[in-house]
């Protein structure tokens, strides 16, 4: 294996494997943690372009949802003293209907983002826009204002501790530990990946879904109400980037920070398209970005040894950082498999008039 | 001979037309900053616990005001801080024309900030004339690359450039983050960041801020206005943007304008970019950061896409960030609201059909004339390309 080792390229690529699969169960846990925001953001952004409704505005409803629940959480919290956490997952009765404000703010904001790009059928690139732009201005300001205010502290959702003994267990150890070792949203997006999955490839809502993202003419024909489907699947879909948003200032942290989205809404949106817009593949990429992010921290924290180590230790953060941003574009360009929108994805539909 | 009443109507149908065009911005600004108000007295009463302060809004409003145009040194630095907007908000106008959405401004404009401040780094002992010139260039260059990559992509496989800018806008941003703390970091910084532009620095010729480069973007605009309205090429981009089947049919390449079109957007962005670090900061931080690429999609929208309306909207928003400082010392509203107002300024450009309904406007243009309703009209698969 040493002899290997040596060898110039093949070399440094068999020691990065070797580096990669003993540091894999940190590298796995970390990145289904980073992965879970993306994930909920794409998920939105299915949601939405597969009934024919762009979603640039996940970045902003992520952002008042985060901010949303930590203010509702603090001032539940006042009303109704902080409450006995439970044993599992550490929830009280103020972080539930915090996480429960979060869910409606993020389906309000959904539903404005849908009367614009619907009814108004104004330009849905721009009501993206707004979204992203109102929640950074409305968020900042009201975090300015509060911050000369005293809150009651908020806590948050704690992750499951999976027993030493099967997080120990050979092979799947690891695996267990990442997928379930998580908070309640954590776990909570898997589950939703794999339903989301199943309804929108095997149920009637998933085929209605789909048609009318494709072809609303040809749905409405056979009977399905366009509007009211897209309607429906946009403001649904603001409760999954709601639980997006939540995750960041309830369940990673228990603060909210101006701006702490940090552009994953727009990173949700490239999963979404490496993804191929379908759930799974939304899933796939979000963790394949996340990974990109947790190699970055752990060279950081523990370097491997030797000439790998001080490679990877020259290769800039910042390149892990724009990673998933080149693969996007790599994909998007066809280098590399070709990701193609639903058809009608960004047209606002209009109804024949009757004469 | 023309009779007088004849030079009156001739008079009357200007300001009419003028009127049908300005009428739903400027009624976006007023409803905005009505709303705005709302938020205003709202979140005080609300969350502060304050007395109900009707006044409040009024209050902010004039700070505002105050801190934009109330003396030469506000209304310099409104100058200052109208120049990137003006010149990254004809980029996107530009590019709307051509019926592309170019919302990538905040990248073009990162990269024409990386472009400048390289280039003056290493021509920091040359003559003044020749460091800046080149320091510019360098902005325009670099941004120009951050709009042509997008273009390419768009003309050769169909990527739509909105997802592609946002992808472009994060790149730029990791890029910048790298450049000022590996290869252009001074040298015993404490805290990372460039050295100093040296003789690319911008010369001040107004008051105490007022660089040259308030000229080039104010001079950007004629040309801007002459290139679209007065040049074939101009033209090509109009039409591709009207109806790009039949800009084709009439022997215009829509690839080749595409391209060039999102060229010319980035290196104005860019150029706003060289602008801002040349002029106003003259090094850079891993801090450096900006409101630019949202700012000039408004601007543009707000302008809608011509060139004078553009220097308006600029204007309008230049004072704004001026005045948003004041604002929050002098009336304890922070700056964050005019963000927020931002966004209602655009919402009710878009909504403009529900505006001029409950109003009852009448003879006033709405979104058609912008040619932002054939924005997302490649979004899909059927390409236009």
């Amino acid at each position: 294996m040493d002899a290997i080792n040596q060898v110039p390229v093949i070399g440094l690529v068999l020691q990065f494997f070797e580096y990669l699969i003993t540091a894999l169960p940190f590298l796995a846990h970390v990145a289904v943690q980073l992965a879970v925001p993306i994930c909920l953001a794409a998920l939105c952004g299915v949601m939405c372009e597969r009934s024919g409704v762009v979603n640039i505005g996940l970045e902003g409803i992520m952002l008042t949802c985060a901010f949303t629940g930590w203010f509702a959480g603090a001032v539940f919290t006042g009303l109704l003293g902080p409450g006995t956490p439970t044993r599992i997952f550490g929830l009280t009765t103020p972080l539930l209907l915090a996480l429960g404000a979060a869910i409606l703010a993020g389906m309000l904001v959904s539903l404005l983002h849908a009367w614009l790009s619907i009814s108004v059928r104004a330009d849905q690139i721009i009501s993206g826009a707004i979204i992203n732009i109102a929640a950074i201005g409305l968020t900042g300001y009201l975090n300015t204002l509060l911050s000369a205010q005293t809150l009651a502290a908020t806590s948050n959702f704690s992750a499951l501790v999976i027993p030493s003994a099967v997080a120990g267990l050979p092979l799947i150890g690891w695996l267990i530990n990442a997928l379930f070792g998580q908070g309640p949203i954590g776990i909570a997006t898997i589950v939703i990946v794999i339903v989301f999955q199943i309804l929108l490839f095997r149920s009637r809502w998933g085929l209605r879904t789909r048609s009318v993202g494709e072809h609303p003419r040809a749905a409405e024909t056979v009977g399905i109400n366009v509007i009211r489907l897209r309607y429906r699947n946009v403001v649904m879909s603001g409760a999954l980037a709601a639980l997006g948003g939540a995750y960041l200032s309830m369940e990673a942290t228990n603060a909210f920070q101006a701006g702490m989205t940090q552009g994953r809404g727009f990173i949700g949106l490239a999963a979404m398209i490496v993804g191929r817009w379908t759930p799974v593949g939304a899933f796939g990429a979000a963790l394949l970005f996340a990974s990109s992010q947790a190699i970055s921290q752990s060279i950081n924290v523990s370097p491997p040894p030797g000439q790998l180590g001080s490679l990877l230790t020259h290769v800039p953060a910042q390149f892990f950082d724009a990673l998933p941003y080149l693969i996007t574009i790599v994909v998007l360009a066809g280098l590399v498999g070709r990701s193609v929108a639903p058809a009608a994805d960004g047209r606002p539909y209009e109804r024949e008039s009757a004469s | 001979m023309s009779r007088p009443e004849e030079g009156r109507s001739q008079a009357a149908s200007i300001v009419v037309r003028v009127w049908s065009l300005i009428a739903i911005p400027l009624l976006a600004v007023f409803m905005a900053l009505v709303v705005g108000a709302v938020v205003i007295v709202l979140s005080s009463t609300l969350v502060l616990k304050n007395p109900f302060d009707p006044m409040l809004p009024i209050t902010a409003y004039a700070a505002l005001a105050q801190g934009g145009l109330g003396s030469y040194d506000a209304f310099i630095s409104t100058l200052v801080l109208t120049t990137p907007l003006l010149l990254a908000g004809l980029g996107v106008g530009i590019g709307f024309k051509a019926g592309l959405f170019n919302i990538g401004a905040q990248g073009q404009f990162l990269m024409g900030a990386v472009g400048s401040v390289a280039v003056a780094v290493t021509f920091a002992h040359a003559p003044a004339v020749i460091a800046i010139t080149a320091s510019l260039l360098g902005g325009m260059i670099a941004g120009a690359l951050w709009g042509f990559v997008p273009g390419l992509l768009k003309a050769t496989s169909g990527a739509h450039e909105v997802v592609t800018t946002i992808m472009m806008n994060y790149i730029a941003l990791a890029l910048l983050a790298w450049i000022v703390i590996g290869p252009l970091r001074q040298a015993g910084s404490v805290s990372p960041s460039t050295p100093d532009v040296g003789a690319a620095a911008l010369p001040i010729l107004l008051d105490r801020s007022g660089h040259i480069g308030i000229f080039i973007a104010f001079a950007a605009v004629p040309i801007a206005w002459f290139l679209l309205y007065r040049t074939t090429r101009g033209f090509e981009i109009r039409a591709v943007g009207a109806n790009p089947d039949a800009a084709r049919y009439a022997g215009v390449k829509p690839r080749r304008l595409i391209v060039l079109t999102m060229s010319i957007a980035g290196s104005l962005a860019g150029l706003a970019g060289a602008c801002t670090i040349l002029g106003v900061t003259h090094q850079m931080n891993t801090t450096f950061s900006t409101t630019v690429g949202f700012d000039s999609i408004t601007v543009a929208l707000l302008g809608r896409s011509n060139p004078i309306g553009i220097m308006l909207a600029a204007l309008l928003f230049g004072a704004m960030r001026a005045g948003a400082g004041p604002m929050q010392i002098n009336a304890g509203v922070p700056v964050e609201l005019v963000d927020f107002i931002q966004a209602l300024i655009l919402l009710f450009l878009i909504a403009n059909v529900v505006l001029r309904r409950l109003l009852r406007l009448r003879g006033v243009s709405g979104a058609e004339q912008t040619g932002f309703d054939t924005i997302t009209r490649s979004y899909g698969r059927e390409t236009t390309v």
